[in-house]
């Protein structure tokens, strides 16, 4: 029988967690997402399926928390607020360098410095570009719905142990705090320590006399090795590339215009998209579901119609660089969205796109 | 006339045996280095105490960032000062393993103060060994929080100034005051008889979490010849007239 339930997409990523196995959660409230952390804590995961749920006493606790039971090859997560994420971002870089799997949520809020509680899209190159320091990557995807919230915690963590890297969900306030029902998941049992040991031979599990010893470790002093180490990581990340590109398109078969838009303003563009067509402008959406990898290629596919392409993000314009790359010069690419916690209405987005796109 | 050693070393002249968990790697340290004594004993008490499987380290940034090359166990080597914290994450989601921290002053009283004190303040089931050499000897021998008053650092070439620089900071004792710990304790390592009960104290701090009794903080008091620019041996004898004095050796609580 389906199991359909209307709830907060927060409330969503917790039950979402406990229900696909998580073994552990460590966290630090902040606004827009601290129903995450509640929902865990009235739920009682430890009761149901053994989940460690703990209020760490700092998001630089909680990543190393993270970092730790990574280590010990279980599923580890932490949800955190742009300021929380940015205080995270030494552990994510260690996580990154040490090709530890675990699931960091951003639900992003309006920045720079404490800035607002309300929803933003400002934190795509933090997420995208690497936020630490280092050449790494994460892989980020981006959910425009609370269906999504609860499906890609478990999507996360696939990826996430595939390719041995962390990745990170790229929600906002809008994402996080709207209700809407969701059909959920049966519950997938924790992994045993058995199946650990099996799954994850890198896992500092304690050194049997069968193996060597295990060691997470991100440092190495030898600068060659450390050069033949880091072309390791950037053949995975090709391969990331290659392979888990998710992106979704709205009417964009015959579309003369493209707005690109992921996460809570792709919903708004598509409803812009509508009244566009309904104006006899024909419009398209394209909606990235995963950031990195980004959908360059998908892009460059419809470039044979488009003629103009507007990325719609609620930030200053940050993916817009990428649709840019992408695009390499071959139509006009421009930005438009609101800032600093305010959200465009899709009428502004279709003011956008006649004003800087088709008239501009 | 040639002496063979395998005349000497026969079981009944044998006094001493490096232990089974020590790798074959030979050690970065400095010689006369508080460090080395130390990563021996800690794969002595393992040893001894049958839990080399059941055992997973976390190594800090500090001059022991690359302990994981002796000990053989598996390691998680952490970002500076974090150690607790990547701790509490392996001790709460295998609380059936024996976790333990070991840490500098730079890294566990400085950058990873907070993480310190609330590891301890849980109460986090696992040993935390404290290397407190008063400088910080891996960068080259800066102030570390636990620089003494008038010391002399290369961030404080004239001597710490408390008025500057604040007092050097006693981490044990703070520790020892919140009810998580179990067992707080300080050393030293720079004689035989300080080393034997260095060795008791980690016997009894690993064997603690056996029975969930929390924090285990074991603090021992260094050298580190380099960072202060002596040699071993006046090192120790600096150690004893002046670190001594502030920082008393022996238990601070046991429960
Ligand atoms: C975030 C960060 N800041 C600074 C450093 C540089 N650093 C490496 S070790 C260290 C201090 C080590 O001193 P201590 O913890 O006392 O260890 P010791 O070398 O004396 O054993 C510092 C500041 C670093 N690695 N990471
Ligand atoms: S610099 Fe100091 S702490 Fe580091 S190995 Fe040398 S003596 Fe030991
Ligand atoms: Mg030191």
């Amino acid at each position: 029988m389906r199991e359909i339930r209307l709830m907060k997409g927060n409330e969503a990523i917790a039950e979402a967690a406990i229900r696909c196995g998580v073994d552990g959660y460590f966290g630090y409230p902040i606004t827009p997402q601290s129903e995450i952390m509640e929902t865990l804590m009235l739920e009682k995961p430890w009761e149901k399926t053994g989940m460690v749920v703990l209020q760490a006493e700092s998001e630089i606790a909680s990543i190393n928390m993270v970092y730790g039971g990574a280590g010990c090859g279980k599923k580890v997560m932490t949800t955190s607020s742009s300021p929380g994420v940015s205080l995270m971002q030494e552990g994510i870089t260690y996580l990154a360098g040490a090709e530890l799997p675990c699931v960091v949520v951003n639900v992003v809020r309006g920045g720079p410095g404490l800035g607002t509680i309300q929803p933003a899209q400002s934190d795509y190159f933090q997420a995208v570009k690497g936020g630490g320091h280092g050449d790494y990557k994460l892989i980020v995807l981006a959910p425009s719905s609370v269906q999504e919230m609860a499906d890609f915690v478990e999507l996360a963590f696939d990826l996430a142990f595939k390719y041995r890297n962390p990745a990170m969900i790229l929600s906002d306030g809008m994402i996080g705090q709207m209700m809407e029902k969701v059909e959920m998941k049966p519950f997938t049992p924790r992994w045993t320590d058995e199946e650990i040991v099996q799954m994850h031979p890198w896992a500092t599990t304690g050194k049997p006399s069968s193996r060597e010893r295990n060691i997470i470790t991100s440092v190495e002093l030898d600068a060659n090795a450390f050069e033949r180490f880091n072309h390791k990581l950037q053949a995975k990340y090709k391969q990331i590339e290659e392979n888990e590109v998710r992106s979704e398109m709205f009417e964009c078969e015959d579309a003369d215009y493209l707005l690109v838009a992921y996460g809570s303003s792709a919903r708004i563009c598509q409803k812009a998209v509508q009244l566009l067509r309904a104006k006899g402008i024909k419009a398209g959406l394209l909606r990235p579901i995963t950031l990195f990898p980004f959908p360059t290629k998908e892009i460059q596919a419809l470039l044979g119609h488009v003629k103009g392409i507007l990325s719609v993000e609620l930030s200053a314009g940050q993916m817009v660089e990428d649709v840019r790359l992408a695009v390499e010069g071959k139509v006009k690419v421009e930005h438009f969205g609101r800032l600093g916690g305010v959200v465009h209405s899709p009428e502004e987005v279709v003011e956008a796109l006649q004003s800087k796109i088709i008239g501009g | 006339m040639s002496i063979d050693i395998k005349d000497i070393i026969k079981p009944e002249n044998l006094v001493y045996q490096k232990s089974r968990l020590l790798t074959d790697r030979v050690m970065h340290y400095c010689p006369g280095c508080t460090h080395g004594v130390v990563n021996r004993l800690i794969a002595e008490v393992i040893e001894e105490l049958g839990i080399q499987q059941d055992t997973i380290g976390v190594a800090p940034v500090g001059c022991s960032v690359l302990m994981y090359n002796y000990i053989e166990v598996d390691w998680h080597e952490a970002a500076h000062g974090r150690a607790p914290a990547v701790g509490t994450g392996i001790k709460r989601l295998l609380p059936n393993k024996y976790v333990f921290t070991y840490q500098g002053d730079g890294d566990l009283a400085a950058i990873g103060t907070a993480e310190t004190i609330h590891a301890c303040n849980r109460g986090e089931n696992m040993v935390m060994i404290f290397i407190n050499n008063g400088i910080y000897g891996m960068t080259g021998g800066q102030m570390a929080p636990t620089t003494l008053q008038g010391m002399k650092a290369s961030t404080c070439p004239f001597g710490r100034d408390v008025e500057r620089d604040g007092n050097p900071l006693r981490m044990t004792e703070i520790v020892a005051t919140l009810p998580g710990t179990c067992y707080v304790t300080r050393h030293a390592a720079h004689t035989a008889a300080a080393v034997r009960k260095l060795k008791k104290a980690l016997f009894k701090a690993f064997d603690n979490q056996k029975n969930n009794k929390g924090t285990s903080f074991v603090e021992v008091v260094s050298t580190c010849n380099s960072g202060w620019k002596m040699t071993p041996v006046q090192s120790n004898k600096w150690m004893e007239d002046n670190m001594f004095p502030f920082y008393p050796l022996g238990d601070i609580k046991d429960v």
